[in-house]
Parts: structure tokens; C-alpha cells; sequence
């Protein structure tokens, strides 16, 4: 299956990224392509907890296929949100189950991330999400 | 100039790190272990592993032995003479709620406990479920903007109906000492149990507990370079008497029957099951570790190197630091950046620093934030290590800013 245009050009810039700098450069530019969220989609319900910074994630379905929006106050989280998304956007809930992203986020060279001693939260937010796609 | 710690190499850990491009300031949390204990584990399980306080044979009349020769060395290194009893428990949380369970019927409904501002988790919710058990007030003694205890608005807070007060001795957040003997004197003329957490304060130089003159000094054993899974609690004799047994089982029982049974007295009438018996003897071998180091020299040393890493804090634009510490560690955060993302690029960087709450929430909350990043210093530290600290912060605010 080939990935959704988004991911691809990730895939493709972050595998060129060499050295942490240019790593987290990269996270907190594409931090800045997520759409912000308004004060209403920031509420309780949407919080994710588990994460040192405030994480927010907004789900709906159309037509059966997800649409997602994320929001951080911390600029790398933010990175790593929209890395996700950009995977996840518009799939099935039977393609979202099937799909291994901590295999996408070591792809990207950003495994790490999801060590579980992280408290960054997007281990938090992949539970969410295996979650909502499993209809819970 | 360049600082080198003389206990470096006693410490095989630090130069794996090293290796690794690890640099380790996290002492606070937990710390390395010197080669003197890693030996003793190895002699205790190369040599024949038995139970203690049970069997009249060998291995166990050894491993007795050891274990017991451990109990007198911390009760020596607390200057707890014959003052008071060591027990052992599996951690200085489970030492604290062992005094929440064993003091619990000696209180009553309406009567205050007191514990401060800034303690750790360890040290406040164990009394504060007491409290709710029991109906009583927890009082909170609050804090001085350097972080240390206001000293008279607790003597005032601390009453006749005060029953217990349990306070840290030095916070693992703001790096202070708290003002602990008047606290203690007012405490006890009131009546009052004293408790004191001494998680942190007993890494940074030599504590008397007999000179403090508290019920109860806890602590626990992996932060003071031991093995983990090991708590030190010292009682006063006549306080551990006021004690009721809490965890039940293995050697602690006198005479146990069906229906009735009775209960040794401290330190076995608290030491349920069996022990962490080689950690037991680990901390002995760590402890015998320290004591052969010269003291002065290290608090020299621990000194200079908190002294670098404030000035190298204050030198920074827009750093704020939680309190003012002095000695062992320092909290801060930086304003305009978001603590996830700056301890995010200091672990890019091999920094081995904690951001976050470190179990002390209510304190980090009332100051206004939700985290902080903790740098935490220990006997092996190294100028160089501070420095890497330094250029990997530099460099991340750069990229943050």
C-alpha cells in the first residue's frame, strides 16, 4: 500500500535529517503545519493525559474515514502530532487498526519517542487513537 | 578550571554512561553504585544465599550475620547510639506508610497532622489518606519565598493538637534545608510524633538523628548510592513502642495460633516477610564505602559544584530557579520555553536531567507551574559534566528560542 502524499514527503525529509538538530528543526517546522484548534476543541473531553505538555486530540468520522486534529502547548509534541497525522488522516477504522505506528515513527528515525519511559504523551495519543478505532 | 571528582572511578557506572554520551544528573532520582557494593552483591549470591533470622545453618547463620552487621552500620551512621532501633522496610515509602498505619490508633478524630508545603509524595499522602481515614485536619505549614519553611507561621500552626509532624529535610525540589531543629523541639513540647523524610538530606553530609532528637528518620537506601528496594526507618525506642504492627507475617509473629497470635517488638515485629536481605548487606558494603571516603572533602567538593551550576543557571537570560537552593540540586524553568521541549532536546543531547513534578505536585502547583527541570549532583560529578549540561542547554534554547 503506498503511503498518503503527506507521509511520503515526511518519510522523505525526515530520512534525509541528519544529527538531533536538524531533527528537532524539522519537528517544530512541521509542528506549525497542524491547524490550530478552537478554545471549544481544546476542552476536556478531547485531552489526552499522560503527557507532560497538554495534548489535545479532536476525532470525527465522514463517510468512515477518520479526520483528525491535534494540538500541543509544547513545539516538538506538536512536531510529532503532525508526523501522526499526516499517516493517519482519512483511513478506515479496520486501516487504522491494522496499522503499526511505532513501525511509522521508527521509519521516520523517531522511535525513541515512544520509549515508555517517555512521558511526551504521543504514547498517550496512539492509545487514544487504537481506541477510537476499535470503537471504544 | 576543571573540577574532578576523586570518587569517580569507584563508580563503574559513570564511565558506561560516559560511553554511551550519557551525562548523569539524576542523582536525585536515583544513583550510581560503587564498585564496593556491586562486590558485596556478588559475595553474597556467589557465597550462598539463605534467609535470615530462620535456620541454625551455616549459610543462614551468615547471611544473619551480615544482615544484622548492616542494621548496626546505619544505626551508626545516624548516630542512633542507643537511643533507638534501625527497622528495615522495602523503601522510604513504605517506611512513611508504615508510621501512617502503626500510629493510627493513637489518633482521633479532629486532631492536626502537620507536614510542610514542599514535601514528596512519599511524605504527604500517606498521612493525608491517615487523615481522611481517621477525620482528621492535615494541616500544611507553608513556605518562605526562598523555599524553606516559614518558621513562625509553622510554630504557630504546630499546636496542642498537633499529634504528628512529618517534614522533609531537604526538599527534593527547591534543593533547601529546613529549619528542622526548632521545628522538632516546638513539635515535641507540644506533644507532637516527629517525623522527619530524610530521602535527600542524607546523601548530603552526616545527620545525627540523636542530636535532632526525632521519633522517626527515614530514608531510603538507593538514593544514598545503595541498592535499591531497601528503606531505612530509625525509631526512638520509647516511639517505636507506640507503634502498632501494620504488615503480618514471616518472623515478625511471637506465637501464632488459628485464631490468636503475638507479635515480636522492633526492628523484626516490623520487617514482615522476608527482607530484602542482599540489598541489606549491599547498603552495608555502600555504607562502609562511605565512610572511608573523607567526609569534608566530599561536601567540599558537592559544594563547589552546586556553586558552578547556580552561577551557570544565573548566567542564562530568562532562567527562573524554584527557591533558592543550597545544596545538591536545582529546579528551574525558562521562561517563554515549555519544559517538554527543552528536556526533549537535553535527552537529544544525552543530558540525563528530570523535568516534570517530581512527585511533589501541590508544591510545583502552587508555585505557578506544571514542571520543572531538575538538575541533581552526586559525589561522582565532574565539572565536565556540567559543562555538558551547560553547551547542551545553550544549544537547545538557541534551536527553542
Amino acid at each position: 500500500m503506498s503511503l498518503p502524499s503527506g507521509a511520503q514527503e515526511a518519510l522523505d525529509t525526515f530520512a534525509a535529517a541528519s544529527g538531533w538538530e536538524q531533527r528537532a528543526r524539522l519537528l517544530m517546522q512541521w509542528g506549525e503545519r497542524l491547524a490550530p484548534l478552537t478554545d471549544e476543541e481544546k476542552g476536556e473531553d478531547n485531552r489526552v493525559h499522560g503527557c507532560e505538555s497538554q495534548v489535545w486530540l479532536v476525532a470525527r468520522q465522514d463517510d468512515g474515514r477518520w479526520r483528525f486534529a491535534a494540538a500541543s502547548d509544547a513545539r516538538l509534541i506538536r512536531g510529532l502530532l503532525a508526523l501522526l497525522l499526516v499517516r493517519v488522516e482519512g483511513l478506515s477504522s479496520a486501516e487504522l487498526q491494522q496499522l503499526d505506528l511505532p513501525g511509522w515513527f521508527n521509519q521516520l528515525g523517531l522511535g525513541r519517542q515512544l520509549s515508555p519511559s517517555r512521558s511526551n504523551g504521543l504514547n498517550a495519543v496512539l492509545q487514544r487513537m487504537a481506541q477510537l478505532a476499535a470503537g471504544g | 578550571m576543571f573540577q574532578p571528582s576523586p570518587w569517580r572511578a569507584d563508580f563503574p557506572a559513570i564511565a558506561t554512561l560516559q560511553r554511551q554520551h550519557q551525562t548523569y544528573l539524576d542523582s536525585a532520582a536515583t544513583t550510581q553504585k560503587p564498585q564496593a557494593l556491586l562486590d558485596a552483591l556478588t559475595h553474597y549470591y556467589a557465597h550462598g544465599a539463605a534467609n535470615v533470622h530462620r535456620a541454625q545453618h551455616l549459610p543462614g547463620a551468615l547471611a544473619t550475620q551480615a544482615f544484622e552487621a548492616s542494621r548496626d552500620k546505619a544505626a551508626a551512621w545516624l548516630n542512633a547510639g542507643s537511643n533507638g532501633q534501625i527497622v528495615f522496610t522495602h523503601g522510604a515509602t513504605s517506611a512513611l506508610n508504615l508510621l501512617a498505619y502503626g500510629l493510627e490508633h493513637r489518633l482521633e478524630a479532629g486532631e492536626e497532622i502537620a507536614v510542610s508545603a514542599l514535601e514528596h509524595h512519599a511524605n504527604l499522602l500517606p498521612w493525608q489518606q491517615l487523615a481522611k481515614r481517621r477525620g482528621l485536619k492535615l494541616v500544611i505549614l507553608p513556605l518562605a519565598d526562598n523555599g524553606q519553611i516559614d518558621l513562625d507561621a509553622a510554630l504557630q500552626l504546630i499546636g496542642p493538637r498537633t499529634r504528628v509532624l512529618a517534614v522533609s529535610q531537604l526538599s527534593n525540589v527547591l534543593g533547601t534545608w529546613q529549619p528542622l531543629q526548632p521545628l522538632l523541639d516546638h513539635a515535641r513540647a507540644q506533644g507532637a510524633v516527629t517525623v522527619v523524610d530524610g530521602a535527600q538530606g542524607i546523601v548530603h553530609g552526616r545527620h545525627d538523628v540523636s542530636r535532632l532528637g526525632c521519633d522517626f528518620y527515614v530514608f531510603s537506601s538507593h538514593k544514598l548510592y545503595g541498592p535499591d528496594g531497601l528503606g531505612v526507618l530509625y525509631g526512638r525506642n520509647e516511639a517505636l513502642t507506640r507503634l502498632r504492627h501494620w504488615q503480618f507475617g514471616g518472623e515478625m509473629v511471637q506465637l501464632a495460633g488459628y485464631q490468636e497470635s503475638s507479635f515480636r517488638p522492633a526492628p523484626l515485629g516490623f520487617e514482615a516477610g522476608t527482607p530484602p536481605i542482599a540489598s541489606v548487606i549491599g547498603l552495608g558494603a555502600t555504607l562502609d564505602y562511605l565512610a572511608s571516603l573523607d567526609a569534608n572533602a566530599v561536601t567540599e567538593h558537592e559544594a563547589a559544584l552546586h556553586r558552578h551550576l547556580l552561577r551557570g543557571l544565573n548566567d542564562r537570560e530568562g532562567i527562573r530557579l524554584l527557591g533558592a537552593p543550597q545544596a545538591a540540586l536545582a529546579s528551574f524553568v525558562v521562561e517563554g520555553v515549555h519544559n517538554a521541549d527543552l528536556s526533549h532536546l537535553l535527552t537529544e543531547q544525552g543530558i540525563a536531567v528530570r523535568a516534570g513534578h517530581h512527585c511533589a505536585m501541590p508544591l510545583v502547583n502552587s508555585l505557578g507551574l506544571d514542571g520543572a527541570i531538575r538538575v541533581s549532583l552526586a559525589l561522582y560529578n565532574d565539572s565536565d559534566d556540567l559543562q555538558h549540561f551547560f553547551s547542551a542547554l545553550d544549544q537547545a534554547l538557541e534551536l527553542l528560542r
